[in-house]
């Protein structure tokens, strides 16, 4: 009983951690897809871009963890600028085959760069020495660094959700993904709006993919290998919604963990078959606008 | 008693506390030339969505020929011989005028599904639709792509599908909306020439039209029916007057 | 009362079936690559196989508009049948094909049934969940499939009990061309017949093939299940000629390298595939002497560079060079 009771908690530890990761990565995402409807598989590039520069940063250039990583968040921003003016603007009002053999491109690129500066292996992480080792909550100890990860997570959330909601910025997203016309002619500048909103989401890929690593290693097949956990996170939680894919996340995350231990001979099926149940019952996603 | 070609019984449709469709009780006579008017937002092509099947109606029945439809499919509704024209133009614009045309007649004829013969043997089909395109005045542009050719003739094609389907309920959702005022009146021959077998429904803004071409006409207003009757009547209501005082105005 | 205009475009579009010259150009191709390419006949047996796995993708992709990123399901789960019987006594290729055909038709017709009513970006999804399933079920069930390893033991017979699979691979490549050449056969009938029409009508325009009573997800379903049959078809060629199955054969990466052959022919030309795949692979072949690893860069590239100017592929351009000439214009 008491066993069954600590793998529990070891799961919902741990699965709440990989969550958290998931849907920083994903949210981004959900948004790009929603707000400019565009199928953008290479959104995972995003992430271990993040989670490279961190690592050339700390290793390469001795720049401590704190500051290695929001210098990777950034300068992923700043990258991402010139992507979607000449890659992703052109396709916007393109089939859903452009873009999926686009953003497909870029993804196979993205393999062969990494393989090329990094090396075929994954990419060593070390967190910093306050935040290795375990954390005593009463009779049982957690790793440091993935109650970090679902501490900062958090944060990073409500404060995510808390700007959605209550800026400006926020507010025009909100309009454009629901009618991106009627945004137009209320006078948001859209063009600019899909530059920064895609800047955001792909700075929130790089800062999951960076503070991630130590769940999801950074390894030049990164957006490949977690592509589809990528988009089920943002299928199963609603295309351009916020909240949708942090429950969904959550689930994934959890069911993921719970499985691999429970029923490792499975691995992910169950998972998968899930996903088809819901998106079947729900398509536009658990929170997806009808 | 005559059948009626098509009928609606209570029809309604909520989209939550929106009312597009409230109990409309509306029919259409065999061989009737029946226009539908309204201010914009009435709900027009909502009510032609619910009766092709595109749209489900929250209650109400549709009726075509007598027979209860309101369960089937738009595919089975056009097998029984319901077809209709989108108010934007809704072609296969890849596609030459003839296979439009074709694709249609073949449907109808119920060899669509064969995978064997090659299409091009059915000359029937063919030469169906040829005459069909002649019949419209479109015929030399038939092996242009529909994309190629301008919007007022598409309008034309668009018809021509519909009549591929040799209906004999027709839905026009604004034949001539957006056709330069040229073009039109070849639009309006046509309706004319239409033959006296086909219940004809014609939902217009353009009053002119509507006066020429409608013997009877019903007004929609919010998704219910305001009033109903022939066009002296309808010209010389008072509500009618009111609902489009501003509408009469914008589109002289 | 027929004019003489009528009788000429009727006699036009009722032409566009008839075989046309340039058609028999592949078959040429296939034929003498055989006896001008003796040291390749392995690779050209591939070759063929993934051809006609691309084709099968160009039926549902360039025809109905369903895109999909799953694909290899299907050419797994027909690479598996046949393998799973030649491992277990069943060596006969014929068979083990027709067995393929069977199972991978039935996961199409099953997969199609659930996910074909859906739309758009749900069904892309749909897909790929379907085929990474598949694959994580092949990945785990090692017993049948031999998991990472693949599967062991095939001992594939010969061909109608006469023809050996020899070590030139002149056997499989004959092999794979007949089958090539029935599953052309299939393809270029269902293209130009009124259902192959009414599938480019569902592409062009659903709605409108709804409003004139066309049963879209019975035609849907159909050509799915069909094509599913035909990757099943080259995923038991594979098998039966390299005696080799593993998980690549019904991955993720498969569906979209797959993808990314017929793209690079032209997809919704039929040709596309007899194009794009023996481009790929012969370059990728090629390629793999110098530099194995960047092979993939170099190939993402060029997809961009194809989505953004040369959307039609190999054949699109040849389309727009042909339009170009200067020749009489009959009208």
């Amino acid at each position: 009983m008491d066993s069954a009771l600590s793998a529990a908690i070891s799961i919902a530890f741990h699965g709440t951690a990989f969550a958290m990761v998931l849907y920083l990565v994903s949210v981004g995402l959900s948004v790009t897809m929603g707000l400019m409807g565009f199928v953008n598989l290479a959104h995972g590039v995003f992430a271990v871009a993040g989670g490279y520069f961190m690592t050339t940063l700390i290793f390469g250039l001795g720049i401590p963890f704190y500051l290695a990583v929001p210098l990777a968040v950034l300068a992923v921003a700043l990258l991402s600028v010139p992507l979607e003016r000449f890659l992703y603007r052109p396709l916007y009002g393109a089939s859903d085959l452009d873009q999926v053999l686009m953003t497909m491109g870029l993804v196979f690129m993205s393999v062969a760069v990494g393989k090329y500066f990094w090396g075929p292996t994954a990419q060593p992480f070390y967190p910093p020495t306050a935040l290795s080792g375990q954390l005593e909550f009463g009779l049982r100890s957690f790793p440091a660094y993935r109650s970090f990860l679902i501490g900062s997570g958090a944060v990073l959330v409500t404060l995510l959700w808390l700007g959605l909601d209550r800026t400006r910025f926020g507010a025009q997203i909100r309009a454009a993904v629901d009618n991106r016309r009627m945004a137009q002619s209320v006078g948001i500048n859209t063009s600019r709006l899909f530059t920064l909103a895609f800047a955001l989401g792909s700075a929130l890929a790089a800062l999951g993919g960076s503070l991630g690593a130590e769940i999801m290693a950074i390894s030049p097949s990164y957006a490949l290998d977690h592509l589809v956990y990528f988009l089920i996170v943002v299928a199963v939680g609603g295309l351009g919604t916020i909240r949708g894919p942090f429950v969904a996340a959550l689930l994934l995350g959890v069911s993921d963990t719970a499985f691999k231990y429970l029923l490792p001979e499975f691995g992910a099926f169950f998972i998968y078959a899930l996903t088809m149940a819901v998106l079947l019952w729900r398509p536009r996603g658990l929170f997806g606008q009808a | 008693m005559t059948e009626l070609a098509l009928e609606t019984r209570a029809l309604c449709k909520n989209f939550g506390a929106l009312a597009v469709a409230s109990e409309i009780n509306f029919s259409l006579a065999v061989g009737a030339r029946h226009a539908l008017i309204g201010p914009n937002g009435a709900g027009k092509t909502s009510f032609v969505n619910l009766v092709t099947g595109a749209l489900a109606p929250s209650s109400g029945h549709v009726l075509l020929g007598g027979q209860d439809v309101t369960r089937l499919s738009q595919a089975q509704r056009v097998k029984r011989g319901l077809a209709r024209t989108f108010q934007i133009n809704q072609l296969f614009r890849g596609l030459t005028v003839l296979e439009n045309v074709t694709l249609a007649i073949t449907e109808r004829h119920g060899f669509a599904g064969d995978f064997l013969r090659a299409a091009g043997r059915r000359r029937t089909v063919i030469e169906e639709a040829y005459a069909l395109l002649e019949r419209l005045g479109i015929a030399d542009e038939a092996l242009r792509p529909v994309k190629e050719i301008a919007y007022g003739r598409q309008r034309l094609v668009e018809i021509a599908v519909a009549l591929g389907l040799d209906p004999r309920v027709l839905l026009l959702d604004e034949p001539a909306a957006g056709v330069p005022s040229g073009e039109a009146g070849t639009i309006i021959d046509v309706i004319e020439q239409l033959g006296a077998d086909i219940a004809l429904l014609i939902i217009e803004h353009d009053m002119d039209l509507v006066f020429r071409l409608a013997r009877r006409i019903t007004v929609l207003v919010q998704g219910a029916i305001l009033v109903e009757g022939t066009p002296q009547e309808i010209a010389a209501d008072a509500r009618v007057r009111e609902v489009y005082l501003g509408e009469h105005v914008h589109h002289r | 009362m027929t004019t003489s205009r009528q009788t000429d475009v009727v006699a036009r579009f009722s032409r566009r079936h008839r075989l046309h010259p340039l058609e028999a150009l592949p078959w040429l191709l296939i034929v003498v690559s055989f006896f001008l390419f003796p040291d390749y006949l392995a690779l050209g047996a591939q070759i063929l196989a993934t051809t006609l796995f691309g084709l099968s993708v160009d039926l549902v992709l360039g025809y109905a508009g369903i895109v999909t990123l799953g694909h290899a399901a299907f050419f797994g789960m027909g690479a598996y049948t046949a393998g799973y019987l030649a491992a277990h006594g069943v060596g006969a290729p014929v068979v083990g094909m027709i067995a393929a055909m069977a199972m991978a038709g039935a996961v199409g017709f099953l997969s199609g049934l659930i996910i074909l009513r859906a739309q758009g970006l749900s069904i892309l999804m749909l897909t790929l969940v379907v085929c990474v399933m598949l694959q994580e079920a092949a990945n785990k069930a090692t017993s049948i499939t031999g998991g990472a390893d693949g599967l062991q033991g095939m001992e594939v017979a010969p061909v109608l009990d006469l023809f050996r699979f020899d070590l030139y691979g002149k056997t499989a490549y004959w092999y794979a061309a007949i089958v090539l050449f029935l599953g052309w056969l299939v393809a270029r009938t269902l293209v130009h017949s009124p259902f192959g029409r009414s599938l480019t009508g569902i592409r062009e325009n659903v709605a409108r093939m709804r409003a004139i009573g066309t049963p879209v997800f019975g035609r849907l379903l159909t050509i799915y299940t069909i094509s599913a049959a035909m990757a099943g078809a080259a995923g038991a060629l594979i098998a039966e000629t390299t005696q080799l199955v593993a998980l690549n054969a019904i991955s993720v990466d498969l569906s979209g390298v797959i993808l990314v052959m017929v793209i690079f022919g032209g997809v919704g030309r039929l040709y596309g595939a007899f194009v794009g795949v023996p481009l790929y692979m012969i370059a990728q072949d090629r390629f793999s002497e110098i530099d194995p690893t960047y092979w993939y860069f170099w190939i993402g590239l060029l997809l961009v560079i194809v989505v953004m100017f040369a959307r039609g592929g190999v054949l699109g351009l040849m389309e727009l060079l042909w339009q170009r000439l200067p020749r009489r214009r009959v009208r």
